[in-house]
């Protein structure tokens, strides 16, 4: 197996007295799906803006897609993508200037955002409506162009942030497909929901409770280990309600 | 039972946008009543409509008996409304905000304390913090309690499981099922089809229109055909085999499991499954399932689109 992805050792953050994120420990490798879960305040968000080079942990040590999270935070912005279901694309913008702007923004020079684009279009069948405003497009559709516009400068890792909050189940599925085809083609996928199905979908997953890990797994080892059927049993066994804050 | 809320025909349009399209159904009193869709179905649209906050454009609606267009300010003061978006005053403390929201509604927290406390007592170890402060699942507590305090005879909730993990959504729906054990009527939208087994009756919504209306099990019914359940070892290399096969009507994911139907509606497990082990998956089950919740509205969300999706 190739080189680890995300590489962290004992990565903590600290607020003050509270400890959001108490030494997490992570490997994973190229290709992996990896699921990351746990109830709201579990510090799932303080770990994601940890791995992603845009908080600096207090502790423990942590590389990502090759860079350390101390010193190299933004090799790891420029060599990492991310989608959220509350940020990805804008509305007002046409396909093509979405495109362009995040092309743009990672660094790409004009001849190869060029190029990009025109793959992009191509690929996605989004050529003839290049240039509507994304607000009039199906939801499907934005989806799979703003995964597609994370993974466009070609990164080794992308983390998805709920990227399927309040989708219906057939554009949720899709979004699932174009996540398997990724990871067959070897990026690594990082990826927070609450839908407890595609947690099962994941080839591992770590569940937080209060900053800790409380497992970290195969789906299907940690359903025998909890001796029930669904990863929705294993979430509640495991995730009870954090001690409000 | 009488009716609390009614629609009939309504219809709104945003600019080009058809954001409901003749939506009729009623709501009995003390029912807990789910509308089931995703973003841009129209359930936020047809709530701020019934909470009148927003005219129609075409048919009418009636809340507890009054015309949303005639009779607003009798209908503000009757029923509890959570929006989608957290709209509690950020800068005010827990407490400050409960006690402004029953002001408003000429009461007192005291006054109406019963009613709130199951949920209000997980918070009072928090009562000075800011609102704007509090996790996602205390932020969702708190906008319960002020919509309650005023003792509503409807609640209107919008997406209030949205976000919010798992466990927290299942003792939020215990504390709407207590509130209906009230006597209270609810209106609650969710795109989660697994919350939809838990209201009395549902209306499954996409792009503005109502795609069934029916009890839980009554709208399972609607799914006609055989359901398969197949587990394999390798699900992705299952999935792409199934979909490439010229008799596979449907194929999803669903957790471990793929759910799959045919083209030929008299195919057995154990012919699946021999068929299945032909093709080289060796580790593979076939079982015949009960359709849920969540087949149903992918089987109905099909049939009206087609393969436009």
């Amino acid at each position: 197996m190739s080189e680890p992805v995300i590489h962290t050792d004992k990565l903590t953050k600290r607020f003050g007295d509270f400890v959001v994120v108490d030494a997490l420990s992570l490997t994973i490798s190229g290709g992996e799906i990896f699921g990351f879960l746990g109830a709201n305040g579990a510090g799932k968000t303080t770990a994601i803006r940890m791995l992603t080079g845009l908080l600096i942990p207090t502790s423990g040590t942590a590389s990502v897609a090759g860079f350390d999270l101390y010193t190299g935070a933004e090799g790891v912005k420029l060599n990492i993508g991310y989608m959220s279901q509350r940020f990805s694309l804008y509305d007002d913008l046409t396909v093509r200037e979405n495109i362009r702007f995040f092309a743009g923004i990672y660094g790409l020079n004009n001849q190869a955002i060029k190029e990009k684009s025109r793959q992009l279009l191509e690929s996605l069948k989004l050529l003839e409506v290049a240039d509507t405003r994304l607000a009039s497009l199906p939801l499907g559709w934005k989806q799979k162009l703003a995964f597609s516009v994370a993974i466009l400068h070609e990164p080794k890792i992308v983390f998805l942030d709920e990227p399927t909050g309040g989708v219906d189940p057939v554009t949720r599925r899709r979004f699932w497909d174009m996540i398997y085809e990724a990871s067959e083609r070897g990026l690594t996928i990082f990826v927070t929901t609450h839908y407890m199905d595609e947690a099962e979908y994941c080839d591992r997953l770590c569940i937080m409770v209060d900053g800790k890990v409380a497992a970290l797994d195969r789906p299907e080892a940690m359903k025998r280990h909890f001796g029930v059927e669904s990863m929705n049993e294993v979430f509640i066994q495991l995730a009870r309600p954090n001690k409000m804050e | 039972m009488k009716d609390a809320v009614l629609i009939a025909g309504v219809g709104k349009r945003f600019g080009a946008v058809q954001a409901l399209q003749w939506v009729t159904l009623s709501v009995g009193e003390g029912e807990l009543f789910g509308f089931i869709g995703a973003d841009g179905a129209g359930k936020t649209t047809l709530f701020r409509i019934l909470v009148t906050l927003l005219l129609p454009d075409e048919g009418r609606a009636e809340v507890l008996g009054l015309d949303v267009v005639r009779f607003y300010r009798d209908i503000r003061k009757r029923i509890g409304y959570m929006p989608g978006k957290f709209s509690l005053y950020p800068d005010l403390s827990v407490e400050e905000n409960l006690r402004f929201f029953a002001s408003v509604f000429g009461t007192t927290v005291e006054k109406n304390y019963e009613l709130i406390r199951d949920i209000y007592s997980q918070l009072e170890p928090f009562k000075t913090r800011r609102a704007g402060k509090l996790s996602g699942g205390m932020k969702q507590k708190l906008a319960l309690s002020c919509a309650l305090v005023h003792r509503p005879e409807v609640l209107f909730l919008d997406e209030p499981t949205t976000g919010v993990d798992a466990v927290s959504r299942k003792e939020f729906w215990q504390m709407l099922g207590r509130l209906r054990e009230q006597g209270m009527t609810i209106l609650v939208s969710t795109p989660y089809m697994d919350e939809a087994v838990l209201c009395d009756r549902i209306a499954f919504m996409q792009e503005g229109r109502m795609l069934a209306l029916d009890t839980p099990s009554g709208i399972t019914k609607l799914f006609q055909k055989p359901l398969f359940a197949i587990r394999a070892r390798e699900t992705w290399r299952l999935l792409c085999a199934l979909r490439a096969s010229p008799h596979a009507a449907s194929v999803y994911a669903f957790g471990s499991a793929l759910h799959y139907t045919d083209n030929r509606l008299s195919l057995r497990a154990d012919e699946l499954l021999a068929a299945l082990q032909a093709d080289g998956f060796t580790d593979v089950s076939v079982s015949v399932i009960q359709p849920g919740i969540e087949d149903t509205f992918i089987a109905l969300m099909e049939e009206k689109q087609g393969s436009c999706l």
